[in-house]
């Protein structure tokens, strides 16, 4: 239990530095991209609620579970079909393909 | 193969799919892969999630997806102009989502729970449920169902912290003495009452640094999570989500030249009462759409700079036209974009790319600002402050300090608003008197549409 707590703690801070040095490089272009992308990435807290509204331990947990599903998934499909409408968008001004 | 090892497997590739996913949207040319990375990465990952032995309920979770999609796909279809407030709202779910598990979990183990576990927990529900309420009094407030102007009142910072520290002080409880489970809920109701005061005295155009903090308190809970379920894939989710929203609150603050604690505490209320007691009337200069025409056309190189304004007069298909027009003269036509011009980072490229406008002539500040000294004529539609040379001359301005877009420098400046109304900030902007700026008095579309139609009509002089 506690060495899980650290190899966490060390996952969380190696995952911070990448997220720091990849997100650094991207151009202010795709700034509102950028933060609905993230934020379908971060609905992957779905599988939390996948597993507490699909082991129904409880009552309340199966409820709320079944409710955290819900809001995860819309920010998972809104946010992946908003991302990719706004990227289709920006196009450059170079020579168009056909 | 177990299935917990194919499961930790889907966890593992989906991780570097995330990863992938960021590291490609830095160029607008592979931006779209990293879409797909995301996708696939997230397919995986629930899919494994399915196989897991423990779930015994599968209607629920069919349920919950299904409603999910249906609620998800008219949130993925808005209009562009509406992304600020549909980004509020996601962080909200996120955030419900999280504070949901968070309680869930705690109810199903206490009082059996370790002071560390209980430490994480208390973070994912207080970051959870802040964020929960925050995000959408912010989505209130952007949608305009709710006052956009700042409310503040006397002690409110007293209130706000008081509240913060009550919750903190649960939290610590909790961690020592997990048995005492009736607390528990009020560590969920100070924070969402606190969402609420915090957001309170925001006003629009501290939205973007507001937005981006709130993203990185839902990444950081949702990493919070992570450590409560012990799952990797969730902790490296929240911290990549939570530097990105860190990474963008510091670019955004640094833009307005304020400190989070600035924006959380400062407001604008008190800026605006001492402003509206200077109001003098100074002469200043207008033209009409026919002269803005015949400038424009006369110059060779034009800057064109959009705000919150050209958001809101829905301008951008209109300033297309415009862009085409003088770009068929051979005139040199970039856009110059301040940081936190609209109400989310990079809400003014989003609205221009809609509008068919290429990527390449949309130039941040700092590369937009060596070329102004060149540019024969600065077109500023819609945005007041981020041009308000004050900022760098003026060292009693409240605004003193904040990097702007130097249109003063410009050979020609032409402004168009709709009144010599202040600014959102109230403050008074030294950039309409100059001896080089033409104000243009109008609806920013119709103005716009009658300058594209001067500029049509008088083909036949050239």
């Amino acid at each position: 239990m506690k060495l899980d707590i650290i190899t966490s703690l060390y996952v969380f801070m190696l995952a911070a530095f990448i997220g720091f040095e990849v997100i650094r490089r991207v151009s202010p272009l795709l700034h509102t991209p950028l933060m609905s992308l993230t934020n379908a990435l971060d609905a992957i807290a779905v599988v939390g609620a996948i597993i507490l509204a699909g082991e129904h331990k409880s009552q309340l947990a199966a409820i709320l579970g079944t409710i955290a599903i819900v809001a995860a998934t819309s920010n998972i499909v809104g946010g992946f079909l908003i991302t990719d409408r706004m990227l289709r968008m920006f196009k450059s001004s170079g020579p168009k393909r056909p | 193969m177990p299935t917990d090892t194919l499961i930790e497997i889907t966890y593992l590739v989906a991780t570097a799919l995330f990863i992938l996913s960021l590291k490609w949207l830095s160029s607008p040319t592979t931006a779209r892969h990293g879409v797909w990375a995301g996708e696939i990465g997230m397919a995986l990952a629930i899919g494994g999630t399915l196989l897991y032995q423990g779930i015994v309920d599968y209607k629920l979770v069919a349920i919950g997806l299904v409603l999910g999609c249906i609620i998800g796909v008219p949130l993925g279809k808005v209009a562009m102009t509406a992304v600020p407030q549909r980004t509020a709202l996601s962080h909200a779910f996120g955030a419900l989502c999280v504070t949901l598990v968070g309680t869930s979990e705690f109810y199903l183990r206490a009082p059996n729970i370790s002071p560390f576990m209980m430490a994480v927990l208390s973070m994912e529900v207080i970051l959870g449920s802040l964020t929960f309420t925050g995000s959408l009094m912010a989505a209130g407030k952007l949608q305009e169902v709710l006052p956009q102007r700042p409310i503040t009142y006397k002690g409110q910072n007293f209130v706000n912290l008081g509240m913060l520290a009550l919750a903190i002080a649960i939290a610590v409880i909790l961690c020592l003495h997990p048995e005492q489970m009736k607390l528990f809920p009020a560590m969920i109701i100070i924070p969402l009452i606190f969402g609420v005061m915090l957001v309170i005295p925001i006003g629009g155009a501290d939205m973007p640094t507001v937005i981006s903090l709130l993203n990185s308190y839902a990444g950081l809970s949702a990493a919070a999570m992570g450590f409560v379920l012990n799952s990797k894939l969730l902790i490296i989710a929240g911290a990549l989500d939570g530097s990105s929203g860190f990474i963008l609150s510091v670019i955004m603050s640094k833009a307005m030249n304020r400190s989070f604690t600035n924006v959380l505490f400062g407001g604008f209320g008190q800026i605006q009462a001492a402003a509206a007691g200077v109001q003098e009337q100074r002469p200043v200069k207008s033209a009409t759409a026919e002269e803005a025409a015949a400038i424009l056309s006369a110059a060779s190189k034009v800057v064109i700079v959009p705000g919150y304004g050209m958001a809101v007069a829905q301008a951008q298909h209109k300033v297309r036209e415009l862009f085409d027009s003088l770009t068929k003269r051979g005139i040199d036509v970039t856009f110059g974009i301040h940081p936190v011009a609209g109400r989310m980072p990079g809400h003014m490229n989003v609205l221009l790319a809609e509008a068919d406008i290429p990527y390449d002539k949309l130039l941040d500040m700092d590369a937009i600002n060596g070329d102004m000294a060149q540019t024969d004529v600065a077109l500023v539609i819609g945005a007041n402050d981020v041009t308000n040379p004050a900022a760098r001359t003026d060292a009693s301005s409240p605004i003193f300090g904040m990097p702007i877009l130097d249109v003063d420098k410009a050979r020609t400046v032409m402004v168009i608003k709709r009144s010599m109304a202040a600014g959102f900030a109230g403050i008074d902007n030294p950039l309409y008197y100059l001896d080089q700026t033409l104000m243009l008095f109008g609806d920013a579309k119709n103005f716009v549409g009658n300058i594209v139609r001067e500029l049509s009509g008088g083909d036949g002089h050239h």
